[in-house]
């Protein structure tokens, strides 16, 4: 087997693992914005910026996706010529943002929903309730880092 | 930079200038009402709650009749209608409306009263429309329901509860009764629910077939009336079709008192308004001929408000400081760069009055941080014109929101410098429309350097912003320490922390491990790298001794030290933290070139190009709009978790004072 499949299967993972734990997230979060929104509508804004918070994690994960593709030469050009190891290398750089996106989203979703509540509840506490799914980000963010720096360093 | 200094005033003065004094004050607005220091125990309270929810109740019914002009008559409103602000009435027009109020009152008692009729008609046609629908069954019938028969017949109609046919009925008839000889049944309609009849027979065996029907689960209709059921449904129709038209005449009479929109708006602020007089009056603590007001103003104000009042009434004033154990209310002072960021501030919560307004420090690195992270000039740029066109066109926007506003405008700046820095104009959107439509190369250098060719180095500037801001910080605490005069606190909370955390850093610098990670190299001389590790052990065992030093137990303070000490982790896991600068900028950098690739997939034709002006929109907007997200909430999160965390609580109360909050109008003052 080429290492080309190895970096490919780190792109998809990454995109998939975080796209599904954002799409998780963002969905149960939505679930209770619109229960704020259909008794009090003046609060869309507010828990609309709460619903996209988990939604990032997807974002990262194609974001390393794309660093991938553009480093292996999917995206228009050559394929480069990629051996077994630098494909398991590169393989093991996509797996933090996939993996931690994964469990951060579904979590920070979660907080997400509660935060929801806070607005619901107290619409003036709305800068305290962002920063509660906000904590839960960082460690999205450090995969992120982590995942970046390592397809980043990798010679093809 | 300041939390506004207090005083407390007092006034004393005459009761038959009260309702002048009262208004004069609720017009100016820079008093907090607070009568809860005043004893005395010939002073009374007069009882306005009656009064108080009578005005309430006045502007709660003008309210109504809005809200029932709004939904039979919506006023045209843009999107941007909410950063109008309130509407600007001359002091006349609020005076004609005050001269003629009972007029008001009576329009805004008709059209609750309309739409209460509208409801009444609404409830009225669906009554009727269920008549309709429980007569349909019996449509063919040609005499009326409750017809009982002629002289020798008796005719019973009514329903059966089930579904039958005429040869199950007959049936049912014969084996419960034999002997009714005569009759003729009719089945009108019949559904899944039940069987429409009507029955005819000789009178004398009339009782006896209703007994045989009962038994199959017969009843005689709700309803009766004495028309057929033909006549009956015309004579529902008609009256359905006169509610209507009252409704719609009801209707044209709301919209006809569309007119007075803006009025009974002003009438209800002016009921509002004198509510919340009410209220205050309601608190003052009065004696036979004299009442009392005591509250906070802004030192600043209180002169002027001293001689504003005595010029104008015969009173007493007496301005006093506040004592340093009395909580006080808090008014922000900044200037237009910090107090943009008040609301930030205000959202983590206000300093109390012994704390520092944190307002000037964040600003300057809210807006440095923003930048990096978003970091581009293109979308840096439309953030900056975005805001300061909205901030010229709605000048009367509501304070909160002009200041938000304001702030993303300079955010917006902090941008375009990021971006001209790292290089990024909406991506690389210059390169690959030059590459794509016009087959030339271009290359944008970056002034500074572009992050994703060499991210680590951007990792570490971006640690070294981090330690700054946090150096700043603990920085500020000490300045608090200091303007409170705890030098010894000053000593032990901050400089031993200062000196071993610099010991620590220059430590670090010079390792093998940095200039791996960093390929900077760091030679220190041997003077210095003693100095280093002078500093670090000297601030250790300093905070070792002295942190606990609140604990008279030896064993027990050295345990406090040492665990103080441990918080250098903290530090550790802070300045990682700000690892999120890079791997935003990174992010906001990178979706925008994706977009830009995916625009140029069309290629180079009249469709590549109209490919590429749509992707183009619709993808940096999206790009835009949740990179702006993530700044904002980062942002935020690095100056309350990691700047705050080192000086700040907050937790103070903000200051309000008595005025005249309305809902819709402000009425212009003529000074």
């Amino acid at each position: 087997m080429n290492g080309i499949v190895w970096a490919l299967l780190g792109a998809a993972s990454a995109v998939i693992l975080a796209g599904c734990g954002s799409a998780y997230g963002v969905g149960v979060a939505g679930q209770a914005a619109s229960g704020v929104v259909s008794e009090d509508p003046a609060q869309f804004a507010k828990v609309l910026l709460l619903q996209l918070l988990p939604g990032t994690q997807g974002i990262y994960g194609l974001l390393v996706a794309f660093i991938t593709l553009s480093k292996i030469g999917l995206l228009g050009g050559t394929v480069a010529d990629i051996s077994m190891e630098t494909g398991l290398l590169i393989f093991a750089a996509c797996l933090p943002i996939g993996i931690v996106g994964l469990i951060s989203a579904i979590n920070q979703g979660k907080t997400s929903v509660a935060a929801v509540g806070i607005v619901a509840k107290k619409p003036d506490q709305f800068g305290k309730a962002m920063l509660f799914p906000a904590m839960v980000e960082t460690y999205a963010i450090l995969a992120l880092l982590m995942s970046i720096l390592a397809v980043n360093a990798i010679q093809v | 930079m300041s939390v506004l200094q207090m005083q407390r005033f007092s006034i004393c003065a005459m009761k038959k200038d009260r309702k002048a004094i009262l208004e004069e004050l609720q017009s100016l607005g820079v008093l907090e009402v607070d009568t809860s220091v005043i004893e005395g125990e010939t002073l009374e309270k007069m009882d306005t709650v009656s009064q108080k929810q009578l005005f309430e109740r006045t502007a709660a019914l003008a309210d109504q009749a809005l809200e029932v002009l709004a939904e039979y008559e919506p006023e045209k409103t843009s999107m941007l209608s909410s950063l109008e602000g309130k509407v600007l009435i001359e002091k006349e027009a609020y005076q004609k409306m005050v001269d003629n109020k009972e007029a008001f009152l009576q329009c805004a008692n008709e059209l609750t009263a309309l739409s209460k009729e509208i409801a009444e008609s609404k409830a009225a046609i669906v009554r009727l429309e269920t008549q309709l629908e429980t007569l349909t069954p019996w449509l063919e019938l040609d005499v009326p329901i409750s017809y009982s028969g002629t002289r020798r017949t008796a005719v019973i109609i009514g329903s059966i509860g089930k579904p039958m046919t005429l040869e199950e009925i007959y049936t049912g008839i014969a084996e419960r009764n034999e002997s009714i000889a005569m009759m003729d049944i009719q089945i009108f309609s019949e559904s899944g629910s039940q069987t429409c009849i009507a029955a005819i027979c000789m009178k004398e065996d009339g009782q006896a077939l209703e007994d045989a029907l009962r038994a199959l689960g017969f009843s005689r209709p709700t309803q009766a009336f004495h028309a057929t059921p033909a006549e009956q449904k015309i004579r529902l129709e008609k009256e359905m079709a006169g509610q209507r038209i009252v409704m719609e005449r009801t209707e044209s009479k709301i919209r006809g008192l569309a007119k007075n929109r803006e009025k009974l708006k002003l009438f209800s602020d002016y009921y509002r308004v004198r509510a919340q007089k009410y209220d205050v009056l309601g608190a003052l603590p009065q004696s036979r001929r004299t009442f009392l007001i005591s509250g906070y103003v802004p030192a600043k104000d209180s002169a002027k408000l001293k001689e504003h009042l005595t010029g104008r009434y015969d009173l007493n004033v007496d301005i006093e400081e506040v004592p340093a154990d009395e909580e006080i209310p808090i008014l922000l002072k900044n200037g237009k760069l910090s107090g943009s960021v008040e609301g930030v501030v205000g959202s983590y919560g206000l300093p109390t009055r012994y704390e520092v307004d944190p307002s000037k420090v964040m600003s300057i690195f809210y807006i440095f941080f923003f930048g990096l992270m978003l970091s581009d000039a293109g979308y840096g740029l439309v953030m900056f014109l975005g805001c300061a066109v909205l901030l010229k066109k709605y000048p009367r926007m509501s304070e909160g929101m002009s200041k938000s506003l304001r702030m993303f405008m300079y955010c917006g700046l902090s941008t375009v410098g990021w971006g001209i820095l790292f290089g990024g104009y909406f991506g690389d959107a210059i390169q690959i429309v030059a590459d794509v439509f016009f087959g030339v190369q271009v290359t944008i250098k970056p002034v500074w350097f572009a992050p994703l060719d060499d991210p680590m180095r951007l990792l570490i500037y971006s640690m070294l912003f981090g330690l700054i801001h946090l150096f700043v910080g603990l920085g500020v605490k000490g300045y608090m320490y200091l303007k409170d005069k705890h030098y010894l606190d000053f000593f032990c909370d901050v400089v031993l922390w200062f000196a071993f955390l610099i010991g620590l850093v220059m430590m670090l610098l010079p390792s093998q491990m940095f200039a791996s990670i960093s390929q900077m190299n760091f030679d220190f001389s041997p003077a210095l790298n003693t100095l280093a590790k002078g500093l670090a052990i000297a601030g250790a065992v300093g905070l070792l001794l002295m942190s606990g030093r609140s604990s008279k137990n030896p064993i027990l303070r050295l345990a406090l030290g040492a665990y103080d000490l441990y918080n250098v982790t903290g530090w550790l896991s802070d300045v990682l933290s700000y690892s999120r600068l890079l791997a935003l900028g990174l992010a906001t950098g990178v979706i925008a070139s994706v977009m830009n690739q995916m625009g140029s997939m069309g290629g180079s034709g009249v469709f590549g190009v109209i490919m590429y002006i749509l992707v183009f929109i619709v993808g940096h907007v999206f790009n835009m709009a949740i990179n702006i997200l993530g700044a904002y909430v980062h942002t935020n999160r690095l100056q309350y978790v990691e700047f705050f965390g080192k000086f700040y609580e907050g937790g103070g109360r903000k200051f309000a004072p008595f005025k005249a909050i309305t809902n819709y109008v402000e009425v212009k003052e003529d000074n």
